[in-house]
């Protein structure tokens, strides 16, 4: 078992002939991902890769049962896309652009909730159920299958993480990277109801950073509703108030969203806070 | 990006926004040629994009022109949580019966725009909502149907039970609205939106920021950037694809990925250093941006060594490594460098590192310490 995603997903990629599209779409295929269609208006017909490409999602999804997809496309048309995704029907929307303006992200949320589609992402590197299916720009070679749920803000500092569980003989069941936007898709609670509710899951491991108040919000909700074991890691201890550390989200304003609250928070849910990320794995091994 | 106040101004004037009279000068002698002596109670406010600037000093009464000149040259130049004070606006006072604050930001939560209004106004926003969170308003907008006009004018009510001056306050709402989703803003504040002892209702300050993913989109907003030197070479990075900030410690840092990034200074702190900066080179392992990086690490004077971290995934750590090699031909520095590669192909760019003889270690730990350490020599 696992979330979101497993051996069955079939993902149509958006942005196919693209440099990244192109580029991800056989890293994604070379590791097992059932990556059926992709789509690039005025392409329709040709074939990348053994891939079909379709001029719009409707037609991919209908010839080949697509129902999760990946967007690659520039981030002036990314909302657009993930419009087109939805309102094709397909269930699961994975946004890996970087630069989407907030505006646009705002104007998707309504309409993605009323066609039951859900979304990660925009600026977020996918997600990953070891040995089944990969969405995304994640290096599959350093995940493993196991027990851990795995959700995370930010890419390369997951990738050291999992590097490091893995090592660890600590595989994972799913591993999400929910993107570094303010205005963003499913969150921590949303995935931890979802790890909660997985019977493979036995631990979760939570990357946080500084910006926003989600991480407290996660501290709440696994206090009154978890049953597994959560370790936490938060980056941004020493980011100055007011500017944005790269992360359009990763911001301090106004004295909230810092890294002080939110590890606060997680100590007063007896959720255990990794002062490095090298001890997130022991942290783990102590609660499973 | 940020704005200052006099911009604001000027949108929530093309907006409809009422403001007071006012004008922008930039020297003494200009506060002498512009401002009529005429009895006039005015207001000098320094421009400057910092909070907290009439404690600092940054805002006079003058009862006189005199005065307005004597205040503005006290003001100009001032140094205001390190921004330099460049110019001042000089606005018609009026007579205050009452204070509001009006805000629009962009709500994580709600994944919506919200509306806050409080009678609290003419204060800080924050100190108001750690204090009393009860007396600010918060209403999520639809962004399917937008701010509605009953919608604007129930919200309006519950702050001016005067339905005369709840109608003013309505539009004045609605063109805040309209003026936040036009220009891509990311938070659009009236404080205070006043209340005249005649009966009117104006915008006395404002402020603005926007977003920068939708600057491409922008080109009148970003007409309006000033920058310091500082953020000027963080606009530069950017523009090379490096996110760039500028701390104050002694260890420089270059990083692939802002969350590697932020934990990487994280780990400088905790094992006693001082991180000189936030430098995230992407996901490109491309020596350009390599050689990009460290000319602007090693552009600050205080970095006494750099610390290189960085993990392989899509990323190859051998192409990392050859970006760094031609880096360090065209860039000689006796600045010590320490370098952890792990992840994807590291075994081949440590060996291809070799040559260079700098060192290299296997974790982010290991490689904090040693860069602390030969920051100290």
């Amino acid at each position: 078992m696992s979330i979101l995603v497993n051996k069955n997903t079939r993902l149509v990629v958006q942005g196919i002939t693209g440099r990244d599209g192109a580029f991800h779409a056989q890293k994604m295929k070379a590791y097992g991902t059932q990556v059926v269609a992709g789509v690039s208006p005025g392409k329709g017909g040709q074939v990348f890769e053994g891939i079909p490409i379709f001029n719009t999602v409707r037609e991919a999804r209908e010839a080949t049962g697509a129902n999760a997809s990946v967007i690659f496309v520039p981030a002036p048309f990314a909302a657009d896309a993930i419009l087109e995704a939805s309102f094709a029907g397909v269930e699961l929307v994975v946004t890996i652009t970087e630069g989407v303006p907030v505006r646009d992200m705002i104007r998707v949320m309504p309409l993605a909730r009323q066609n039951g589609t859900r979304l990660i992402g925009p600026n977020c590197p996918g997600l990953i159920t070891p040995g089944e299916c990969l969405i995304g720009i994640l290096p599959g070679n350093i995940f493993k299958q196991g027990p851990v749920g795995l959700m995370s803000r930010s890419g390369t500092l997951t990738y050291e993480v999992v590097n490091m569980l893995t090592e660890n003989n600590l595989g994972q069941t799913t591993c999400i990277g929910i993107g570094g936007d303010p205005v963003a898709g499913l969150y921590y609670r949303d995935l931890l109801q979802m790890f909660e509710e997985d019977p493979e899951t036995k631990g979760v491991v939570l990357i946080g950073e500084i910006g926003g108040d989600a991480e407290e919000q996660a501290a709440r909700f696994i206090k009154e509703n978890l049953t597994k074991p959560v370790v936490a890691f938060i980056a941004g201890q020493t980011a100055p108030p007011g500017k944005r550390m790269g992360h359009a989200g990763a911001i301090i304003s106004s004295g909230s969203g810092t890294a002080e609250e939110k590890i606060k928070a997680f100590n007063a849910a007896g959720v255990p806070v990794a002062g490095e990320p090298s001890q997130i794995p022991g942290l783990l091994r102590s609660l499973l | 990006m940020k704005i200052h106040e006099y911009q604001a101004r000027d949108l929530f004037r093309q907006y409809g926004i009422p403001v007071p009279d006012a004008v922008l000068c930039h020297t003494v002698e200009e506060v002498e040629a512009r401002v009529p002596d005429d009895g006039q109670l005015r207001v000098v406010k320094a421009q400057v994009h910092a909070g907290g600037r009439g404690k600092a000093g940054g805002v006079k009464l003058a009862r006189s022109k005199a005065e307005a000149v004597e205040n503005a040259r006290r003001i100009l130049g001032m140094d205001i949580k390190g921004y330099t004070v460049e110019k001042v606006l000089i606005g018609n006072a009026v007579d205050i019966d009452k204070e509001f604050y009006v805000g629009l930001i962009n709500d994580r939560n709600s994944k919506s725009v919200v509306l806050m209004v409080s009678a609290e106004g003419g204060v800080e926003i924050e100190e108001v909502a750690r204090v009393s969170p009860e007396k600010i308003l918060k209403v999520p907008i639809d962004p399917l149907t937008g701010l509605m006009e009953w919608e604007a004018r129930e919200i309006a009510l519950k702050l001016f039970p005067d339905i005369r001056h709840a109608r003013v306050a309505a539009s004045i709402f609605l063109k805040l609205y309209r003026l936040y989703l036009d220009t891509d803003s990311s938070l659009a504040e009236i404080n205070p939106l006043v209340v005249t002892q005649q009966g009117e209702i104006m915008a006395i300050d404002g402020k603005m920021n926007f977003d920068d993913n939708a600057l491409y989109r922008q080109s009148g907003i970003l007409s309006m950037r000033e920058v310091t030197e500082d953020e000027q070479k963080e606009i530069d990075a950017h523009a090379r694809g490096l996110s760039y900030i500028k701390l104050d410690g002694s260890i420089g840092c270059m990083v692939n990925g802002a969350g590697l990034a932020m934990a990487t200074m994280d780990m400088i702190k905790l094992y006693g250093g001082e991180p000189a900066n936030f430098l995230d080179i992407g996901g490109s392992s491309n020596p350009q941006k390599v050689i990009d990086a460290m000319e602007i690490l090693l552009s600050d004077k205080n970095v006494k060594a750099v610390m290189i971290n960085i993990f392989g995934g899509i990323t190859r750590c051998d192409d990392v490594a050859r970006g760094l090699i031609s880096a360090l031909d065209q860039i000689r520095t006796g600045i010590p460098i320490v370098v952890r590669l792990s992840g994807t192909n590291a075994r081949e760019g440590l060996e291809l590192l070799r040559s260079t003889g700098l060192p290299t270690v296997a974790t982010m730990g290991e490689a904090a310490r040693m860069a602390i350490e030969l920051s100290r020599k």
